[in-house]
């Protein structure tokens, strides 16, 4: 048992380290510390070129198709040290995660060639269409509908929460393509172009006041008969499939913000005299242990070769974080006081900690919410028989 | 990235899983706990038969080398069963003391007999002690397994001396304590002579990080038991017609006590792979440990007597052992809230 990472995989993280500070310092400094998702969509485009003229875009895809073929390990330490330099997220991140590990394990040769490159380069941003109106937690009761019509895909229906729709130039959604279908049977995994008179995309306005979703409605959508990944009916297997991808690549990454974060609230305790509270000291204190033990889980989860039992690190690491960032984004604010709740000029736009107090309302909700991480634990990690689904 | 246990660490676990849960039975339990809170038997075959108890001492000391890794997989085994054993006074606390802070004369003398289980140490610490030359005055109030032991490791905040229990000025009172598992003693010291530890400053460190760590981790042992043996009760229990683990109720209680364990695993072998390596989270890992293990552990044993309804608030059933074991370990060698001021300090610097 051993916490760190190996002489090789430490020598690839200066690696890593040295051309994301170099970028972040030279031709691209003006994007350094960005955080909100939806600030300077087409400098963060060029950026996701950049990262594909040195290789640095896909690293864990095959060598054949733009990445390097990079182990696990590897992975994680790149998404740590490009959170350390602070560079914005990367606004091609599904694409660069889901739609491509998923064409790349279930799309045809022809599919693979027409859609890698140019994910791999930058030039085609994805974003996902999962969720709808009735469709939430519930996944498998989409309703939007496809039908095959002399050569092509027609969809109608609408999706919800799509990230970054409004700045992406293709979507993947599940359908449904057999009439009469219900839950996960009859559903079929498409890709779509963004850009047709089909697709419609409206902003969803958060409760911090950005608006980083859409709803997106399709009114006879069209794409290509042979945008489908899988066969018609195979939607939930690959929709089920592109969710196992992530595999924790991007933990460690995720947590260097979390580190920033956390190491505000602690600057701002010092200078506001809040650190002198023994209240405050506590939870800044149990703040830091959730951080802490959030890394070794991580750490577990990704040493684990043995994918045959539950493992229950990576099991419980969903609601882990959501529920400690959410907690860090209440200590900010009394940490803050009354300080927090006023912005610097006359937008509703706000800092880092109070944006955080309100965005990690969130984390408990998207990508599996509490109450059904909660399910999952219980019915995966320990046996206890599954939740009936209602006839409504 | 390899934080995994090796292939000799998954057999220890092993072997000590199963050890403990063939011999460390409720019935021999509550035996022990009748009478000074050990099994005797039981720490015979685990120091001598099993041969586990010389592990995360140096093999030049006399031990079995390996570190608090091993150690903490064997302290959650035991921890599982809420074992009646001196292993935390006698072997983490204080033969580790005098195997990093005593002469080569004081760990022969000493170290044998502790890890063959015939001599049994309590470790009395005393912020106020008193030495005039060799001769100390003070009194530690809850020395664990104190009535049963041979030897005292007697700490101040910079000392460290060894006291036989049956030295002129020394005065043992056992006490009626809430575990009976791990029963305290009032050990008086009126001049007692003790024999100084060559380096204090080390024995004492030692015996916090190794102290630290092997609660941390049966508090783990525990925890994981209070939850196993809950989902088991789960399924058989019947009520309107359904088990009774079928409720999300029910089921939202045992995730969380999932989550929290967990993270309670990851913390135990942070702190005692950190302290093997010598890193310099070592500190910070050993204080995060055994906070956040007590904690979970007694969230954990609540859950266990809540769920399993109007049974487990019986003497009979064993949810009470690992409830008093919890609430023990959440007190001893330092409450939550001062580890957790001991890391705040580390980070936003002394309070004012």
């Amino acid at each position: 048992m051993k916490l760190g990472f190996s002489p090789a995989d430490e020598l690839f993280r200066q690696e890593c380290a040295d051309w994301l500070n170099g970028q972040m310092a030279g031709e691209f400094r003006d994007i350094k510390g960005i955080t909100k998702l939806t600030a300077s969509p087409e400098r963060r485009k060029e950026w996701e070129q950049q990262l594909a003229a040195y290789k640095w875009s896909c690293i864990g895809w095959p060598e054949e198709w733009g990445g390097r073929n990079a182990t696990l390990a590897q992975q994680v330490i790149f998404a740590e040290e490009y959170a350390r330099a602070g560079v914005p997220g990367r606004v091609n991140h599904i694409g660069i995660e889901l739609a491509g590990p998923t064409i790349l394990a279930f799309g045809t040769d022809e599919q693979k060639r027409r859609f890698l490159p140019d994910i791999a380069a930058g030039k085609t941003i994805f974003c996902q269409g999962f969720s709808e109106p009735g469709a939430g937690s519930d996944l498998a009761s989409v309703r939007t509908k496809g039908r095959l019509e002399s050569g092509e895909w027609v969809v109608n229906g609408q999706k919800i929460w799509t990230s970054l729709a409004h700045i992406s130039d293709w979507i993947f959604v599940v359908t449904r393509t057999e009439e009469g279908s219900k839950g996960p049977k009859g559903l079929t995994f498409l890709m779509m172009p963004i850009d047709q008179p089909g697709i419609e995309i409206r902003g969803i306005k958060q409760i911090n006041g950005d608006a980083e979703f859409n709803e997106t409605f399709f009114t006879d959508a069209r794409c290509p008969a042979d945008s489908m990944i899988g066969g018609v009916g195979d939607g939930w297997k690959i929709a089920m499939g592109l969710l196992a991808f992530e595999r924790g690549v991007s933990t460690l990454g995720q947590q260097m913000a979390f580190r920033n974060e956390l190491d505000e609230i602690i600057a701002a305790a010092k200078a506001n005299g809040a650190a002198g509270n023994p209240l405050i000291r506590q939870r800044i204190a149990q703040a830091e242990i959730g951080l802490r033990l959030m890394r070794y889980g991580a750490l577990r989860m990704l040493s684990n070769t043995d994918h045959s039992k539950i493992d229950g690190a990576a099991l419980t690491y969903k609601i882990q974080w959501a529920t400690w960032r959410r907690s860090l984004g209440e200590l900010a604010m009394d940490v803050l006081g009354q300080q927090g709740e006023v912005a610097d000029g006359s937008d509703y736009e706000w800092d880092t900690l109070p944006n955080l107090f309100l965005y990690s309302r969130a984390d408990t909700i998207y990508g599996g919410t509490n109450q059904i991480q909660r399910n999952l634990i219980a019915e995966r990690g320990l046996g206890m028989p599954r939740e009936r689904r209602g006839d409504v | 990235m390899e934080f995994v246990f090796t292939e000799e660490q998954a057999m220890i676990g092993e072997t000590a899983r199963a050890f403990f849960a063939e011999n460390a039975t409720s019935e021999r339990t509550r035996a022990a706990m009748a009478g000074d809170g050990i099994d005797r038997a039981l720490w015979t075959a685990f120091c001598q038969e099993l041969g586990l108890s010389g592990i995360g001492i140096a093999e030049a000391a006399g031990g079995a080398g390996l570190g608090l890794v091993e150690l903490a997989i064997i302290a959650e085994a035991a921890g599982a069963q809420v074992a009646a054993l001196p292993m935390l006074g006698s072997l983490a606390l204080s033969a580790q003391a005098i195997a990093a802070g005593g002469s080569a004369a004081q760990q022969a003398a000493h170290l044998p007999g502790l890890l063959s289980g015939e001599t049994i140490a309590g470790y009395a610490h005393d912020a106020g002690l008193k030495a005039d030359g060799d001769r100390l005055t003070g009194t530690a109030g809850f020395v664990a397994h104190g009535a049963s032991a041979h030897i005292f490791v007697v700490t101040s905040n910079t000392g460290a001396w060894i006291v036989p229990a049956d030295s002129a000025g020394v005065t043992v009172t056992a006490l009626t304590t809430m575990d009976q598992t791990r029963p305290y003693a009032r050990v008086a010291l009126d001049g007692a002579v003790g024999e100084a530890l060559t380096d204090p400053a080390a024995a004492i460190a030692a015996a916090h990080r190794a102290g630290f760590v092997t609660v941390a981790a049966e508090a783990l042992g525990g925890a994981q038991a209070a939850l196993d043996r809950t989902v088991a009760y789960a399924r058989e229990r019947v009520q309107f017609g359904r088990p009774i683990g079928s409720f999300q109720a029910y089921k939202h209680r045992l995730a969380d006590m999932m989550i929290e364990i967990e993270q309670a695993r990851s913390a135990v072998y942070w702190a005692a792979c950190a302290v093997d390596e010598g890193s310099d989270e070592a500190e910070l890992a050993c204080h995060a440990a055994k906070c956040f293990a007590a904690d979970t552990y007694f969230m954990c044993a609540g859950n266990m007597i809540q769920l399993h309804g109007g049974i487990g608030f019986t003497w009979e059933h064993d949810a009470h052992l690992y409830f008093k074991r919890a609430r023990a370990i959440q007190s001893m060698l330092g409450s939550g809230e001062w580890h957790r001021e001991r890391i705040a300090t580390m980070i936003l610097g002394e309070a004012a």
